[in-house]
């Protein structure tokens, strides 16, 4: 019984934790820069997770006042949050901009087809 | 062809009310969700839609790239602007209460302002990274 | 929670699936259903930016990319052995952190009771916004959002940068081009 209430109040982070693995699995192990770049995404979406969750009040409404209601979740994560969604678009198209340019220069985007041409000078 | 009559047609019916979210989100922020990210997002993927569909000249045409690039700092010129403005009125950085003589006044012209330097940056940016990236041939 | 598993498993998807096209496509389908789960999770705004951004703008940049390149990714030549141990390792730490985190939504947790409640009651009377996340954002942390927005500003100086030079011919010159030549 302990366990089953422990798995449901953690459910969030778990998955929080999968995502942010798997996306840090994806960085690591595979060499095409576009889903590296996927990878990273997925990395900080999990991020955006492990922010708001914590800021979930149960039985709260979303932080716009209103005087039927009094509980209210955490709006700072949200603002947070807000920011980094937006920080992460222009830096995911800073990425793809560098893709591109790797792509022209060497005609691959492939790290394990970039770098032997580099070993072989 | 068929199926780009529908997808255009579609899409001309669609584009003024994106257009009208982008802005009902943009001045609605203070008593719903939104601001200036999400409208400045929503305007930028109006016209990444219309450049899809009727191809990038036209689209540059609506929104010539020139002034995409010239957006990208005004947004920002705004926003520290307003910032400064409320600095010379005696207030601190960014300080929007001395804006007006009422602060709560002052506080609602200055988060006005400010998401509309948001929005202008926000949206300026993702229509001219759209056009670099469409504007490049196969490589 | 249906819909965190449902999360998981299209991460699952995305992490298997070796043509590109179709983990772009995955990818906005993750974005739709996180912005879900943020809806449920009380936080509409970044639900609403989730959305337009991440199945949006992020889903129609990674595919002009593909354009520009290939859509197909080959197989790598290492075994994913280490980076599977490292993942696996690093998945055990941060388990083993979340068994002491406070309970899930609880008013009493500690997030709750440092600066929100007072953005909660002043807002208001202070800004005469109701929506709070719109007056943090935008007054009380408004260095944080010019901070942002520079840099927006400066991803976007950087990509014109990057990509505005005329395009070189790559067939014109031999196969591996020298640097000192660039533009």
């Amino acid at each position: 019984m302990t366990i089953i209430s422990e798995i449901v109040a953690n459910y969030n982070q778990w998955i929080t934790i999968f995502l942010m693995v798997s996306g840090l699995y994806i960085v690591v192990a595979r060499g095409n820069m576009v889903k590296k770049l996927v990878g990273l995404s997925l990395f900080q979406t999990s991020v955006y997770l492990l922010y708001t969750s914590p800021g979930k009040i149960l039985g709260g409404t979303p932080p716009i006042l209103d005087p039927d209601f009094t509980v209210y979740s955490n709006p700072l994560p949200h603002v947070l949050i807000l920011t980094a969604i937006v920080v992460g678009v222009a830096t995911l198209a800073l990425g793809l901009a560098l893709v591109v340019r790797i792509n022209e220069e060497y005609g691959t985007i492939e790290e394990d087809e970039i770098f032997p041409e580099k070993d072989g000078e | 062809m068929k199926l780009d009559l529908i997808l255009r047609i579609t899409a001309k019916l669609m584009l003024p009310f994106m257009l009208m979210f982008a802005f009902y989100v943009q001045f609605h922020a203070d008593y719903g969700p939104g601001g200036g990210f999400q409208a400045g997002i929503i305007a930028a993927a109006m016209v990444i839609l219309y450049g899809i569909i009727f191809g990038l000249p036209a689209a540059q045409k609506v929104v010539p790239a020139r002034l995409a690039e010239f957006m990208v700092p005004l947004g920002v010129v705004i926003f520290a602007g307003v910032g400064a403005i409320a600095m010379l009125m005696g207030g601190e950085f960014l300080n929007y209460s001395v804006l007006l003589s009422d602060s709560v006044r002052g506080q609602l012209i200055g988060i006005l302002l400010v998401e509309i330097g948001v929005l202008v940056t926000v949206s300026g940016t993702m229509i001219a990274i759209f056009y670099t990236f469409a504007g490049r041939g196969r490589g | 929670m249906v819909l965190l598993t449902l999360m998981a498993a299209v991460t699952v998807g995305v992490v298997r699936q070796r043509n590109l096209f179709g983990v772009v496509i995955l990818g906005g389908i993750y974005s739709f259903m996180m912005a879900s789960v943020l809806m449920v999770l009380d936080a509409v705004d970044v639900a609403m930016t989730e959305a337009s951004v991440g199945a949006g703008i992020s889903t129609v940049l990674m595919l002009s990319v593909l354009y520009l390149t290939k859509s197909r990714e080959s197989v790598p030549h290492h075994t994913p052995l280490l980076p599977l141990v490292v993942s696996v390792i690093t998945a055990g730490v941060l388990v083993y952190g979340t068994l002491d985190l406070p309970p899930f939504g609880a008013a009493d947790n500690p997030v709750h009771l440092n600066t929100a409640p007072r953005y909660l009651e002043k807002s208001i009377e202070e800004t005469g916004v109701p929506n709070v996340v719109t007056s943090v954002l935008s007054s009380y942390r408004g260095y944080d959002t010019l901070g942002e927005t520079t840099v927006v500003f400066t991803a976007g100086i950087g990509v014109l940068l990057l990509l505005r030079g005329r395009r070189r011919k790559r067939k014109a010159r031999p196969a591996r081009p020298e640097r000192g030549s660039a533009k």
